[in-house]
């Protein structure tokens, strides 16, 4: 594989869900949420009931991997912003340590300034939590290669397992 | 790249549809949103020109049940088929982990298969993947169209390093399941692994 898989452990998790839940509340936003550069949702907080969150983080990705060819065609390292403006709401999408994708949901309750302002604060927490969860999967893979240290859910699988996913 | 969640219990991986204009990976797609449960899937998300060709992908997320535990869930992708999307096709492959081959039948089409096989292979090389060693499946579509040119024939000049092979006729949904189900596999067996 290319490079490492992202594995996320609950204590991770629970830091990146109380970052995200402050940041929410400091920017007064709808929904803040969390996608990794392949369209997978890391976390999600607020008004998420309504939404098809799956698919945003799909769509997020797709959005900033676009952009991110745009900013190469014209010789620029990426676009490490970029605010779409609604009627009523508004979605702001940074990139956070070269690696996840944060997005922030608003409408006129808050401002781009506000929201900017927080997502910069909250960036450097985020980058630093996702520079711990990288080292500890390096070390886990590392210690891997001896039989005990990394229990992967999956090494016991068998074809009854698989066949079972797809019996209807 | 497949993404695990200790914490939520969710094992995320992504499968790519990859082929030539109009060889039916939309299709295939179509048919699995359609006979799947409504509980299961996402929703089928088409971003198209106005005469339905892919612009850009389409992404069909899925929930297949519970491994070991872990809540499985494939995400599914298709790439723009026509070469000169090239720029939004390789963005698609970025954190594969498997990818679906789906090869046009029809015999004015062997060439293009050809082309987007090659395309393929340098693409994945360039997002670090190597085609040789990553989860492939290869899906003969539109079997049942009059040119259709004969599998061993097929075989010859797109079979890539003794991948599963499957014959199939998307609209009608033979074969599709089939080939989902042998690239997931394989994908599982993968992490099984590691």
């Amino acid at each position: 594989m290319g490079a490492t898989d992202l594995i996320m452990y609950e204590e991770e998790f629970q830091k990146i869900k109380d970052v995200i839940s402050k940041l929410r509340v400091d920017a007064n936003a709808n929904v803040v949420f969390l996608v990794d550069k392949n369209g997978q949702q890391i976390a999600a907080t607020g008004d998420i009931e309504s939404l098809d969150t799956t698919s945003l983080a799909s769509l997020t990705a797709g959005n900033v991997a676009a952009t991110d060819g745009l900013a190469k065609l014209i010789g620029e390292k990426e676009f490490s912003v970029l605010f779409h403006e609604g009627e009523k709401d508004n979605i702001h999408i940074s990139i956070v340590g070269g690696r996840v994708i944060l997005v922030v949901i608003f409408d006129e309750r808050s401002s781009l300034g506000l929201v900017r302002l927080r997502v910069k604060r909250c960036s450097e927490d985020l980058t630093k939590i996702f520079d711990q969860i990288v080292e500890k999967s390096e070390k886990e893979q590392a210690k891997g290669g001896g039989a005990s240290a990394f229990e992967s859910p999956f090494a016991e699988i068998t074809d009854e397992d698989i066949d079972a996913l797809f019996k209807d | 790249m497949s993404f695990i969640n200790y914490s939520t219990r969710e094992i995320n991986c992504k499968i790519v549809y990859y082929g030539p204009g109009l060889c039916g990976k939309t299709t295939n797609l179509q048919y699995i949103y359609e006979k799947t449960n409504p509980a299961a899937k996402g929703k089928l998300i088409s971003l198209a020109t106005e005469t339905d060709r892919t612009l850009f992908f389409d992404f069909l997320p899925l929930d297949v049940g519970t491994v070991r535990g872990f809540k499985t869930r494939f995400h599914l992708y298709t790439v723009p088929g026509q070469v000169f999307y090239d720029a939004s096709r390789k963005l698609i492959l970025k954190g594969v982990d498997g990818v679906i081959f789906v090869a046009d039948s029809q015999e004015p089409r062997m060439d293009a298969n050809i082309e987007s096989l090659e395309n393929l292979e340098q693409n994945l090389l360039e997002h670090g993947f190597d085609l040789k060693v990553i989860p492939y499946v290869l899906q003969l579509n539109k079997r049942d169209l009059p040119t259709a040119v004969p599998v061993e024939e097929m075989l010859k000049s797109l079979r890539y390093k003794n991948e599963p092979y499957f014959e199939a006729i998307a609209p009608k949904g033979i074969g599709v399941f089939d080939t989902l189900k042998a690239c997931a596999k394989q994908i599982l067996i993968e992490l099984s692994k590691k």
